[in-house]
């Protein structure tokens, strides 16, 4: 990746969230809320995204390693987790990163909260390889992610 | 359920989805990457050689809302809810996204691209418990 590409890159994914939508958190959770006056605008979002996005990908497919089909329990509670967390805020990662533009102190303390979660995550896999040391096993015999073997 | 027509904007939504799904084709086509944000945010924390290739997607991604900006008014990015919502919905976001090695755009756009089944369960897992979430606030709680 070279920087000036990857900033092309973030621009272009960005400007495609304010476009779509995304990046209001009162719209997402409009779509989310599948029980009131539903608002189905995100599910556009995907059909564009995914749609490019099966042409794009099979075309860059000897670039990439075979995706992985393994479903395990970190998967689901995480994804689980994460959900909760995108229902209550209508923020998922990139519309949050995008929101540090508007310096609204709750988009800085959402993102920053979201760091801890990230290195908490960090925290605990290096603990466990720690601990597996200590055991005696292999550690990271799992994977590179001690937490989640990813 | 009835349909928030005020609200819909299918094409606008479309024509934004389409841009990310060029901007993650790309990315894959070009530097063989999954544009999955979460994944950029988590490198972060790593100093190897492409911490400044990553730094600079984020800054596009930041800076994204204000060249649109100049061009037409912006819904407000700021969500309408109190700072405990804030403080635990960005941990478990950050948290849930890691332990799945994954989010909204590395599985619900790259992994689904890519016909992945994990990436099709994360997304059905995510898209449940945040509708299930919205449900309890908006309608019980």
């Amino acid at each position: 990746m070279r920087p000036i590409f990857s900033l092309a890159i973030g621009l272009l994914f960005g400007v495609g969230l304010c476009v779509a939508g995304m990046t209001a958190p009162a719209k997402v959770q409009g779509f989310l809320d599948v029980a009131g006056t539903w608002d189905p605008s995100l599910a556009f979002v995907m059909a564009g995204a995914i749609g490019v996005g099966l042409v794009l990908f099979r075309i860059a497919r000897r670039r990439l390693p075979a995706p992985s089909h393994r479903v395990d329990a970190a998967l689901v509670v995480g994804s689980l987790l994460f959900g909760v967390g995108w229902g209550l805020v209508g923020y998922c990662p990139g519309p949050a990163l995008a929101a540090l533009s508007s310096l609204d102190p709750k988009a800085l303390t959402f993102v920053a909260a979201m760091l801890a979660g990230t290195g908490l995550h960090r925290l605990v896999g290096s603990l466990r390889d720690t601990a597996a040391e200590l055991g005696g096993e292999r550690a990271g015999e799992a994977g590179a992610c001690g937490a989640c073997g990813a | 359920m009835s349909i928030d027509w005020q609200n819909f904007t299918p094409w606008a939504s479309l024509l934004g989805g389409i841009a990310i799904g060029i901007a993650a084709g790309l990315l894959a086509a070009r530097s063989g990457r999954i544009l999955g944000v979460s994944g950029f945010v988590s490198g972060f924390f790593e100093r190897d050689r492409e911490w400044t290739a990553r730094l600079a997607l984020i800054a596009g991604l930041v800076l994204a809302p204000l060249v649109v900006g100049a061009f037409t008014a912006q819904p407000s990015a700021v969500p309408d809810v109190g700072w405990t919502a804030v403080i635990a919905g960005g941990l478990l976001v950050g948290f849930g996204t890691r332990l799945a090695s994954g989010c909204t755009s590395g599985h619900g756009v790259c992994g689904l691209s890519r016909l992945s089944l994990r990436s099709a369960v994360a997304t059905g897992a995510f898209m449940a418990s945040a509708m299930a979430t919205v449900f309890v606030v908006r309608h019980i709680a």
